[in-house]
Order: C-alpha cells, then sequence, then structure tokens
C-alpha cells in the first residue's frame, strides 16, 4: 500500500535537490556581474582542494566575487529558508495548529526585540556579533517565558501555548515600536534589520545557520513518529507510548533554537515556515518522516528563489522579509480557502 | 501482593489545583474480568481512568499495576500492556484510517523500524473486527463522527494488549455499532482472558455487560461489587438521584432498569454536587 506515496517521496526528495543545486549554481552566475556555470564550478573545485591552477584563466576578481560576496548569501539564505520551514513542520506539529509558526509563538517577536535593543543601544560590546547574540537571547528568554507561562500542574498544554506567545509577542512589539521611537539615527538601522536582508551574510553566519539546522533536523526526524502520534493529542498519545511531556519540550526547544539562530543572522522573514510545511504536506501526506526532509528542502529552494529575485532580477533590492510576505500572504489566503472548500466534514 | 491482582490502588486522590476531584479510592482489579465505571456527570470517571492508564499522576495514594508502582513504567511499556479509547479524539490532520490504526502499533515498532507482517496482521485483524475495512484508506478528516470514533476502537485493538481501557467508546455510535463494540469487549474478556475498564453510561448496557461495577458519586467510590448486587434501585436512587425499577429481563438476558418517564414525580432533580464534584472532560 505505501508504494505509492514512497515513490513519490523519493521522487520529489531527488527533484527539490536537484533544483536547489542547480539553483545555487544559477542564482552565482546571476547579478551586476554574470558569471557562467562553469567557471563558477571551477572557482568552488578550486577552493575545494583543485588547487589554484584552475582559476588561471578567470579574471581576479571573479573569484572573490563568487566565494567572498555571492555565496555565503546565496548558501545562507538557502539555509536558513531550510531552517525556517523545519521549524515550521515542528511547530505545527506539536501545537495541533496548522497556522503555528514561529510568530505564534512569541519567538520571532523576542529576536527583533533583543536584536534592536543592540542596535537601539549601539552595542558593540562582542563586535560584530552583538546583534544576532541578542536577537538569539531574546528569543530564547521568549520562549522560557511563554512555556512558563503556559504550564499548569506540570503540564504545557498546546492551547495556552499559542495564547502565551502571542500575548507576549504584543508585549514585545509594543516593545520594539517604543525602541524605534526613541531612536533618532538609529531608527533606520532597526528598521532595516526588522525586514529582514542577506545583504550582510559572511561565511561566519553560514556556518552558525548550517550548524543548528544539522541539529534541529537530527532531532526532529528522530522524534519524527513520535510527532506523527503526538497529532492524536495528549491523551491518546500518552497511551501509545509516546512521552509526550518530554518530546513536546524537546522540540520545541530544538525548533527555537534554529529559529533564533536564523533570525538572529538575518533579521525576520515571515511565511516560510507557515506556506512551505503546507504545500509539502498536500504533496506527501502529513507523515512527518517525510515532511521534514522534503519541507526543508523546499523551504531551502524557496528562499534562495526569493533572495535571488530581490538581488538580480528586481531593478531595486526590496527586503527579503518583505518580498516573502508580499508574495506569500496572498499565495497562503488562496491555500486557506481551497483547503477550507475541500473539507466535506468539520 | 498477589499474582492476580492487576490493579491495586491505595487511597488514590486527585484534584485539579485546590478543586479535589478523587478522594480516597482503594480498589483491586484482577484479569479477565470487565469491570464498568458508572457515575453521574463530573463524578470523576474520566479522570480516573487517566490515572489507570497513567496520563495523570495521583495527587495521592499509590496505583500499582503488576505489582509495580504505575509512574515507574516507561510510556512504551505500558502502551504494550493497557490500550485507551479516550472520549473525544483529534484524528490529526489528514491520515488515513489504516495510518491510524497502525498507530496502534507504535509500542511494539523499534524506532526506525517499518511495521513487520505481525503489525500488519494486528491492523488488518483490528479492521475486519470493527468492520471498517471498507474505509481503509479513507482520510480521516472525510468521516462521521461515528465513523472516527471506530477507528479509534480499531487502533486500541491493533495495539492488542492484555487491559482495555474504554472511555465511553461508544458515546457517538448508533445501537447497531454499540452493541457490536460491547459484544468484540465481552469477546476478548470471556476467550482472550482480556481486562475491560469501562466508563459507562447506559445503565442497561453496564448491567447486560460487565461483571463488575464501580459506581462513582461526588469523587468517591459509593458502591462497587458484582452487578447482580450493586445494580439496585437503591443504588441508582442515591447515586443518581433517579427513581427506577430494575428487575431481570428474559429476553435480554440481563438485569434491566426500567424508569417513569415524563413528570409523574418519578425524575427528581439530581443531588447538587456539595464540595467535592467537577466536569467530565476536565
Amino acid at each position: 500500500m505505501q508504494q505509492g506515496p514512497d515513490k513519490r517521496f523519493l521522487l520529489l526528495t531527488a527533484s527539490l535537490l536537484a533544483a536547489l543545486l542547480l539553483g545555487i549554481i544559477v542564482a552565482t552566475g546571476m547579478g551586476y556581474m554574470a558569471i557562467g556555470a562553469g567557471d563558477i564550478l571551477k572557482i568552488i573545485a578550486s577552493r575545494l582542494g583543485g588547487g589554484e591552477a584552475l582559476l588561471t584563466d578567470l579574471e581576479p576578481t571573479i573569484p572573490y566575487v563568487v566565494l567572498e560576496v555571492r555565496l555565503p548569501r546565496i548558501l545562507t539564505a538557502a539555509l536558513v529558508g531550510a531552517g525556517l520551514a523545519m521549524s515550521g513542520v515542528v511547530y505545527q506539529g506539536i501545537l495541533l495548529n496548522p497556522l503555528a509558526d514561529p510568530y505564534t509563538l512569541g519567538i520571532s517577536s523576542g529576536a527583533a526585540f533583543g536584536a534592536s535593543l543592540a542596535l537601539f543601544a549601539n552595542m558593540t560590546l562582542f563586535g560584530h556579533f552583538s546583534t544576532p547574540l541578542f536577537a538569539f537571547v531574546g528569543a530564547i528568554l521568549t520562549l522560557l517565558v511563554v512555556m512558563r507561562l503556559s504550564t499548569f500542574n506540570g503540564q504545557i498544554s498546546a492551547q495556552t501555548l499559542i495564547l502565551s506567545g502571542v500575548i507576549v509577542g504584543a508585549i514585545l512589539s509594543a516593545g520594539i515600536s517604543f525602541l524605534k521611537y526613541l531612536a533618532d539615527e538609529q531608527v533606520a538601522i532597526i528598521i532595516f534589520w526588522l525586514m529582514g536582508s542577506f545583504a550582510a551574510s559572511t561565511w561566519q553566519g553560514t556556518g552558525l545557520v548550517a550548524a543548528a539546522l544539522l541539529v534541529g533536523l537530527l532531532v526532529s526526524l528522530f522524534f519524527s513518529r513520535d510527532l506523527n502520534i503526538m497529532s492524536l493529542g495528549r491523551r491518546s498519545s500518552d497511551a501509545l507510548g509516546v512521552e509526550t511531556a518530554r518530546v513536546r519540550v524537546l522540540l520545541l526547544l530544538t525548533a527555537s533554537l534554529v529559529t533564533a539562530v536564523c533570525v538572529a543572522v538575518t533579521g525576520i522573514i515571515g511565511f516560510i515556515g507557515l506556506i512551505v510545511p503546507h504545500l509539502m504536506r498536500y504533496l506527501v501526506g502529513p507523515d512527518n518522516r517525510r515532511l521534514l526532509p522534503v519541507s526543508t528542502l523546499a523551504g531551502a529552494l524557496l528562499l534562495l528563489l526569493a533572495d535571488t529575485l530581490t538581488r538580480a532580477v528586481l531593478p531595486v533590492e526590496v527586503p527579503i522579509g518583505v518580498l516573502t510576505a508580499l508574495i506569500g500572504g496572498p499565495f497562503f489566503c488562496l491555500i486557506f480557502r481551497q483547503k477550507q472548500k475541500a473539507r466535506s466534514y468539520e | 501482593m498477589s499474582e492476580q491482582e492487576l490493579f491495586a490502588i491505595d487511597q488514590l486522590s486527585f484534584a485539579y489545583g485546590l478543586r479535589p476531584v478523587l478522594d480516597n479510592i482503594s480498589l483491586t482489579i484482577t484479569p479477565g474480568r470487565f469491570y464498568g465505571i458508572v457515575g453521574p456527570n463530573g463524578c470523576g470517571k474520566t479522570t480516573f481512568l487517566d490515572l489507570l492508564s497513567g496520563g495523570r499522576r495521583p495527587a495521592g495514594g499509590t496505583i500499582r499495576f503488576l505489582g509495580r508502582p504505575l509512574p515507574a513504567y516507561p510510556k512504551r511499556q505500558l502502551a504494550r500492556q493497557l490500550a485507551l479509547v479516550p472520549q473525544e479524539f483529534d484524528t490529526g490532520f489528514g491520515f488515513t484510517v489504516e495510518e491510524i490504526v497502525l498507530m496502534g502499533r507504535h509500542p511494539h515498532i523499534d524506532r526506525f523500524a517499518s511495521p513487520g507482517p505481525e503489525d500488519w496482521r494486528q491492523v488488518d485483524l483490528a479492521l475486519e473486527r470493527i468492520g471498517i475495512g471498507d474505509l481503509r484508506h479513507r482520510l480521516t478528516g472525510t468521516l462521521s463522527g461515528g465513523q472516527k470514533q471506530r477507528a479509534v476502537v480499531a487502533r486500541a485493538l491493533a495495539q492488542n494488549t492484555p487491559v482495555l481501557l474504554l472511555d465511553e467508546a461508544t458515546a457517538s455510535l448508533d445501537i447497531q455499532y454499540t452493541l457490536q463494540i460491547f459484544n468484540l469487549a465481552r469477546l476478548l474478556v470471556e476467550d482472550e482472558g482480556r481486562t475491560v475498564v469501562a466508563v459507562v453510561h447506559d445503565l442497561n448496557l453496564a448491567a447486560a455487560y460487565c461483571d463488575q461495577l464501580f459506581f462513582l458519586r461526588d469523587g468517591e467510590i459509593h458502591r462497587s461489587g458484582a452487578v447482580a448486587a450493586t445494580m439496585t434501585a437503591e443504588t441508582i436512587a442515591e447515586v443518581f438521584g433517579v427513581t427506577c425499577q430494575v428487575g431481570w429481563n428474559d429476553f435480554s438476558q440481563a438485569r434491566q432498569l426500567s424508569y417513569r418517564y415524563r413528570s409523574h414525580g418519578g425524575i427528581t432533580a439530581a443531588p447538587s454536587p456539595a464540595g467535592l464534584g467537577g466536569s467530565d472532560g476536565a
């Protein structure tokens, strides 16, 4: 019986992976200075141990543009897309709510508040890493507060988690507005950061996101079958042998860690974590063992496309967070309408 | 501690916050019998079943299962012994009936293993016993309430445990499927020596299918024992505040209750919950 879905899953995974690799090569070639795919492959090969000999017939600026400017940005975009989509799958699975994402839990707002604070105070204590560090601490503190608020009798309930997230998120948003009001000169920097950007991507950032994504994927794949069963509600999943309370906290921490790192490195990029799991659920069904890897790949591809669009195609560089919201929002409305129409009962 | 004791419950109590729900409950459950838990709404029946299944921890007292304290069992090990059919059930988003029933095999399948032949055999058997083989590939979101409930019962059957805990497992079923599920549960007790502990609202069903009854009122065991001894007009009046006649019914081959309907003074107001009490779903 599983033949059909399995075949489809493998085919989809393979094509997404191929599209992603192709997308990375093509996107690297696009921009102010067009670079051929062959040259890009040569540059990558030389960096991976092929030696300088491969680069002799290239202009000396080209390897610099590829390795130091474009690739970090492109890889960061892909990794952040993957991380946001992966966290989206986990949040939706735990909170039993298809609308759950880092926003709903207040995580994004926490990170944004932390970053705004660092930018407002013109914090340079930790040099280049001040803003990401503050964003990260903000996200984790927010998560802890939200989890504490929604714990009753030693148990976290899915509904109260979302409520607490929305409340804390609203308070933090007000805090951000207040900081913006207070900041005279830095207000532009804060606003720009809040809209999300890959323009300042570095290899350190890329490595950080890659590490967080790897940990996140391993943990969530390990518990993916438990996550399936947790969608039946706590009473059922407990009775089916899942340590629901423990797995819930562990997955919540994992997904939030990935989100926090993504937001810290790039600012706020919405809708990826919401749309991608929805789209992929259409294609491979609700089983998280398939949904997680497929969504991760699709998220990477989608954000890579969006970032390339704003970087190399559009005449002006629109902030990536604005672009994903502008494209993703209406698209989400469409999916939402169709989904409601397709339901016969309930 | 006798080998014959499945559950040994001693001075069990539970409270939601400061509101006590169960108080000083002591009882034993032995294998191979059909137990019924009856009582008015909000008397703590569901909470009691949650405590038995390990889904909640007692505030006071102990529950021992097969001689060991219940909290000492890992959930997975417990899930191979106890299956629960909950009153309300989410069926996730977008799973098929087959996938939902297969989830009953979760405690039997290793983390990264695929379901084996025995798992599929149990799924097939459960679907066949409940008679929902034709719904196998349907998405649970497209099922009616009764169909969903039967899928959840099938899942508990696929779990293939010696003990079955039913929380009003037939609440949204018509009489045909209600009888089917009670007959099946009775069969599991008689032919396979399994134990069923069921919260039952319909007193006639409880009288017809159970061996032993626990009458719960205001969080306490008001009366317990064999059906013939406990299912009396007197008990019903004390527990539910309803007047009825109880007698052997030849056609049903069971003790059955008849009520006086309409307002001939037969139905009295329910006793106000003094002190103890709560709501079922809480």
